[in-house]
């Protein structure tokens, strides 16, 4: 918690549906310009709280700040001024499937007026190429892509409008290894170079060394440790060390049985 | 008295719902008034809710006219009184089953696909990524399609009038040998001004409720294809069922002093 101020700010963020407990006091820093990746087994509730940080869910308890606005609890106009500072990629994607891949890449910029409609289709065919898609397919529509297309045609959409914040749920969970790296330069491009402050959510250990100034765990609702990507392996947290090698022996137990 | 719990629990739910009807249709309206609008989605969907629903509608009001003016021969046939047919062929064409049966057959049609259409992206998170997007979802979606409702029932309905009416005519000519110029004089006679407005004004207000419910039930659903389903179904259901009630209501306030 290097900065003074910063951009994103969890304090005892709370998070249940129904009697489960998913986030249950999450404290967390995002300083200006640093690019924070999120671990942590799968079902921990690490889209919730890129979810509750963008008001798509209501934090229960706790207080998120983005550059010192309040959100949990704010009215729509606030929330909305605040989104707007923000990039999502969803871990899903979610396209909109009416609205052929271009639009789908500059929607945000024509929802906010600041292009015509050819100056967006021009800026979405750049920005697809940025994630190493051709001009040819702007025109498709999003049902006509692999889903590792759909991912990036997602992240496209994601940076298109410049964001100060981007969140990245899984960037390249479905793309070949060499693609998954074009996409960490990608990431590391946008925070280094533009100065965007980044989010990041990823299963894969290559992808978060390569892209995170920082790494946190998330585990049963808490982060259990957060540090500078270098102190990954010299955590001293057995709960890092059985995730990040990949151990099914350790202090984490999944729910299965043989 | 533990029979009371189950009782009272369903009312509670009941009212629950009510409320949240409520609030979804008061945000709705309240985002139809409120630039921006989207133009080229009313005009879409006014094609879609409209000019692609006429088969349906014609096909209603032809079968719907012709069968009135069959049933009240037979009835009329036994007090010599077949003069009327004209007369309540139009009269309940125009009054309740042009704006009736053509509400019903439109909400199977687009109750059920506004539904599909927005469950569908609730479940795949494409309304998230709007808000991401700096667009209203409520705004976006939900007002041009209730907009689109409001101004398409009408011509829906008066095209139903008229082709129902043409169906009554085809069978008292050609069926029950009246003569076409008598049968026409005593329609034109018959026909008034404040039964076709009321039936307009009857459609305009199934146009809102079949794409409110249509637009609330896919809003609100949760849990994938299932969630979906659920809804579509519940659209159609809900919307079928408030035409009804409302019908009553308006004729109510129409012809009371009647
Ligand atoms: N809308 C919801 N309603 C009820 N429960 C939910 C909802 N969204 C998430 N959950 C629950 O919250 C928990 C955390 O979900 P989340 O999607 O954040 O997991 P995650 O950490 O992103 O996992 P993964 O790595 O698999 O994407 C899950 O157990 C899930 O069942
Ligand atoms: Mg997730």
């Amino acid at each position: 918690m290097t900065n003074v101020n910063p951009k994103i700010s969890l304090r005892g963020v709370k998070k249940a549906f129904g009697p489960k407990v998913v986030l249950d006091g999450i404290d967390l820093d995002v300083g200006v310009g640093e690019s924070v990746v999120i671990i942590g087994g799968s079902g921990t509730g690490k889209s919730v709280m890129l979810k509750c940080i963008l008001g798509l869910l209501h934090a229960d308890q706790g207080s998120i700040t983005v550059d010192g606005t309040e959100v949990v609890g704010a009215n729509a106009q606030v929330q909305e001024q605040v989104n707007s500072k923000f990039g999502m990629l969803f871990q899903g994607a979610a396209l909109f499937d009416s609205l052929p891949v271009w639009e789908n890449v500059s929607f945000g910029l024509l929802a906010q007026k600041r292009v015509d409609r050819d100056e967006a289709k021009e800026l979405a065919v750049a920005k697809l190429a940025q994630v190493g898609m051709g001009a040819d397919v702007a025109e498709l529509s999003p049902a006509e892509l692999s889903g590792g297309m759909q991912k990036r045609v997602a992240l496209a959409r994601a940076i298109a409008s410049d964001p100060e914040i981007i969140f990245f749920d899984e960037p390249t969970t479905g793309l070949d290894p060499i693609m998954a790296d074009v996409i960490n330069d990608l990431i590391v491009k946008i925070t280094r170079e533009v100065g965007a402050t980044a989010l990041s959510i990823t299963h894969d250990m290559t992808s978060a060394r390569k892209i995170a100034n920082r790494i946190a765990m998330l585990y049963e609702g808490k982060i259990i440790w957060a540090g500078p990507t270098e102190d990954i392996d010299q955590s001293g947290n057995e709960y890092v060390d059985q995730f990040i090698y990949g151990k099914a022996d350790g202090p984490i137990k999944m729910a299965v049985r043989a | 008295m533990n029979f009371l719990q189950p009782i009272g629990s369903v009312i509670l739910h009941f009212l629950e719902t009510v409320g949240r009807l409520i609030r979804f249709s008061v945000s709705a309206f309240s985002h139809t008034v409120r630039p921006p609008f989207y133009p080229r989605i009313i005009i879409r969907q006014m094609v879609d809710i409209g000019f692609y629903s006429l088969p349906v509608v014609g096909l209603t009001g032809v079968f719907a006219g012709m069968v009135l003016a069959l049933q009240s021969y037979t009835g009329f046939a036994r007090f010599s009184a077949e003069g009327a047919i004209a007369n309540v062929v139009v009269l309940s064409i125009t009054r309740e089953l042009g704006p009736v049966l053509a509400g019903l057959m439109v909400a199977g049609r687009i109750g059920a696909s506004l539904a599909a259409e927005i469950g569908t992206m609730r479940v795949t998170e494409q309304i998230d990524a709007l808000t991401t997007l700096s667009t209203n979802p409520m705004k976006f979606l939900v007002a041009p399609r209730i907009i689109a409702g409001l101004i398409t029932f009408p011509f829906l309905v008066l095209v139903a009038d008229v082709i129902g009416v043409f169906g009554g005519y085809i069978v008292a000519v050609y069926k029950l040998g009246f003569n076409p110029s008598n049968y026409l004089q005593n329609t034109w006679d018959f026909l008034q001004a404040e039964d076709v407005n009321s039936g307009l004004v009857k459609a305009a207000v199934f146009g809102v409720i079949v794409t409110l419910m249509g637009c609330y039930h896919g809003y609100n659903s949760r849990g994938g294809a299932q969630g979906v389903g659920m809804a579509t179904t519940n659209a159609v259901v809900s919307a079928s069922i408030m035409i009804l009630c409302f019908d009553y209501i308006l004729t109510e306030m129409f012809f009371a002093g009647i």
